[in-house]
């Protein structure tokens, strides 16, 4: 509806814009100009200090540098051959997998229904929303710490919690076990990003046009028929949205890891992003990091195609 | 026989009605319910740190005492220990400036570029647009080894300036991309008419567009002030004097030395910043769906 109005108003105003472009033209002529203008400070910016390391980073992931002999030695694929070789690198590739889509699941899921929550009308919704968006606006390496004594093996109030409904009668050593370890990773992402992807998908549920609703309600159809058959197909470029940013978040995060775990119990939770940081850093072995974090990138860019054509294809709105 | 079907249909629309009542009132009641469940579940965590703030230590190291009630009397110790021991307040005024510098710089580049390419219809916008939004997909993870020595060689390390250079890079490809879909939402024949009031192209611009995108502004304020004081991989590679940290390196760094986790002065640091920027971040939140719904649908 909303979109034929503006499309005819468009179509409307470039008429008038070619007669007028006739008579001006210097204006058109300064257009290129201006669209360079504008355009450039940003682009300059980004290849000077995205670029540049991007190239950088590669060209260390073929050299033998170390924090200790930082010279530009030609490596070869030595460095490739050896992260190959080496288990600890597989096993974090598929746990940086394992959180991304695990975390992004419930991301959407209950992102989907706290949306629902705070665009319904109800008293107290300020503060409602105020307490949901606390875990997205505060620096993640607070609320990771802060996560690490309500999961530690000896006083986490989760398992106080549980042993006085009787669940549990000693601790769940919650970072202790690989299972668990991996499990509250995922947790911990998903409870971090959740309100974004809920207020990105509030976005989508105030944008769908109102007497859609009530005129699926006249006709009869429940609130589960309107909600898989109207909100959600409507709502999908933005639920794409949400998974998309809650994807690239966790996918190349290392804070929550490195908190929580840093990568252990032995690696069983170590994800690219933190491997490339024990190693590249803390290892010193600058070349190795590098060329562990280059697998970020086309895992990366390959999901958000994914997601960005699927988005395209069910374009509703 | 008509007054009893009339009498018959009253009665049918008394228990309709009644039924509608009920299944509100259920209806009311979940929301309710399902509403203070998602309170508990995303604020828990900084409920609970709100009440350790304030806890002895023998109440806290005690595995069977109630984690959410004082059983010892409360302490004003250790919030005390953070702003008179602690470097934080330093940590919270570099994190404000650094955060106020990147969100200029921010605003700066990205709102003339997203204007170019929401409206100046160059043929190389769509791809150029794309390819801004895949430089938010390089991840500082990727970028820091290789930033650093950058920051080496324009003489920035252990500096905090190094943050407001490189912050950018993390904000500006997702403001262009939220400001380019706002733009697009704006009628054409708002700066036409501008134009043909006397304005040039770039005076429509500052005096007709930039008032109008003020909401998708506001947007990109709070969106890109979270981004920078959240960030943590930057500000720990680059940054390792106390006096130049921002919050989030500086309360894991300072406040944990060692195995020695200063427990209740880092649940009060946490609860001290989650507060203020949840509920600024509140205060916009009407504006920044507003934005987002422009940028993604249309964009």
């Amino acid at each position: 509806m909303v979109q034929t109005t503006t499309s005819k108003l468009d179509t409307e105003v470039a008429a008038g814009t070619k007669v007028g472009r006739r008579d001006r033209r210097q204006l058109a002529d300064r257009e290129g100009f201006l669209a360079w203008a504008m355009l450039l400070p940003s682009v300059i910016y980004i290849i000077a200090l995205v670029g540049l390391p991007l190239l950088l980073a590669i060209a260390f992931s073929f050299s033998d540098v170390t924090a200790g002999d930082p010279s530009f030695d030609w490596a070869g694929l030595a460095n490739y051959r050896q992260i190959f070789d080496d288990p600890v690198f597989w096993r974090s590739l598929r746990n940086t997998i394992i959180f991304t889509a695990g975390s992004m699941l419930l991301i959407v899921v209950f992102g989907k229904v706290v949306a629902n929550i705070l665009v319904a009308d109800f008293h107290g919704k300020w503060v409602v929303r105020f307490l949901v968006l606390l875990p997205w606006t505060t620096p993640v390496a607070l609320s990771a710490i802060s996560w690490l004594w309500l999961l530690d093996s000896l006083f986490s109030p989760i398992d106080w919690m549980l042993r006085q409904v009787g669940l549990i009668n000693g601790n769940m050593y919650w970072l202790g076990r690989p299972n668990l370890a991996l499990l509250s990773v995922i947790a911990v992402h998903a409870w971090r990003l959740i309100p974004l992807a809920a207020v990105i998908m509030m976005a989508g549920l105030v944008a769908i046009p109102k007497d859609l609703q009530e005129q699926a309600e006249i006709d009869g159809s429940g609130y589960w028929r309107r909600m898989f058959e109207i909100t959600i197909p409507l709502m999908m470029p933005l639920i794409a949205v949400a998974a998309l940013f809650g994807a690239i978040v966790t996918f190349t995060d290392m804070t929550v890891v490195y908190v929580l775990t840093r990568g252990g119990p032995t690696n069983s939770t170590q994800v690219l992003a933190s491997w490339a940081f024990f190693r590249g850093i803390e290892g010193g072995d600058i070349a190795q990091g590098a060329a562990v974090a280059l697998f970020l990138f086309p895992l990366l860019l390959a999901a958000a195609i994914l997601i960005l054509q699927a988005v395209r294809r069910r374009e509703v709105l | 026989m008509a007054a009893v079907d009339a009498v018959a249909t009253d009665n049918g629309i008394e228990v309709l009605r009644r039924r509608a009542i009920r299944r509100h009132r259920l209806a009311r009641v979940g929301l309710y319910l399902a509403a203070i469940a998602a309170a508990l579940i995303c604020a828990g965590p900084f409920l609970w740190s709100l009440i350790t703030a304030f806890k002895q230590s023998p109440d806290l190291y005690q595995r069977d005492n109630n984690p959410f009630l004082y059983n010892l009397p409360s302490t004003r110790k250790h919030v005390a220990y953070l702003f008179q021991e602690t470097a934080f307040l330093t940590f919270v005024w570099n994190t404000l400036w650094v955060g106020l510098l990147v969100v200029m710089i921010t605003l700066v580049l990205s709102l003339p570029a997203a204007y170019a390419l929401a409206r100046l219809d160059r043929p190389w916008s769509g791809p150029m647009a794309i390819a801004i939004f895949f430089v938010y997909l390089v991840p500082p993870t990727l970028l820091f080894l290789s930033l650093s020595r950058l920051v080496v060689a324009v003489h920035l390390q252990d500096n905090t300036w190094s943050l407001v250079l490189v912050y950018p890079t993390i904000t500006i490809p997702v403001s262009v991309w939220l400001l380019v879909g706002f733009l697009k939402g704006i009628p054409k024949d708002i700066e036409e008419q501008a134009m043909v009031d006397g304005y040039s192209r770039l005076g429509a611009f500052v005096r007709a567009v930039v008032p109008l995108v003020f909401p998708g502004i506001v947007a990109v304020v709070v969106f890109t002030f979270t981004l920078t004081a959240s960030e943590f991989i930057y500000a720990l590679a680059f940054v390792a004097p106390t006096a130049e940290k921002v919050i989030s390196t500086g309360v894991p760094t300072e406040l944990v030395r060692g195995d020695v986790f200063f427990w209740q002065s880092l649940q009060a640091a946490t609860v001290l910043v989650a507060f203020p920027i949840a509920f600024v971040f509140n205060l916009f939140l009407d504006r920044f769906i507003a934005g987002f719904t422009m940028g993604a649908v249309k964009g």
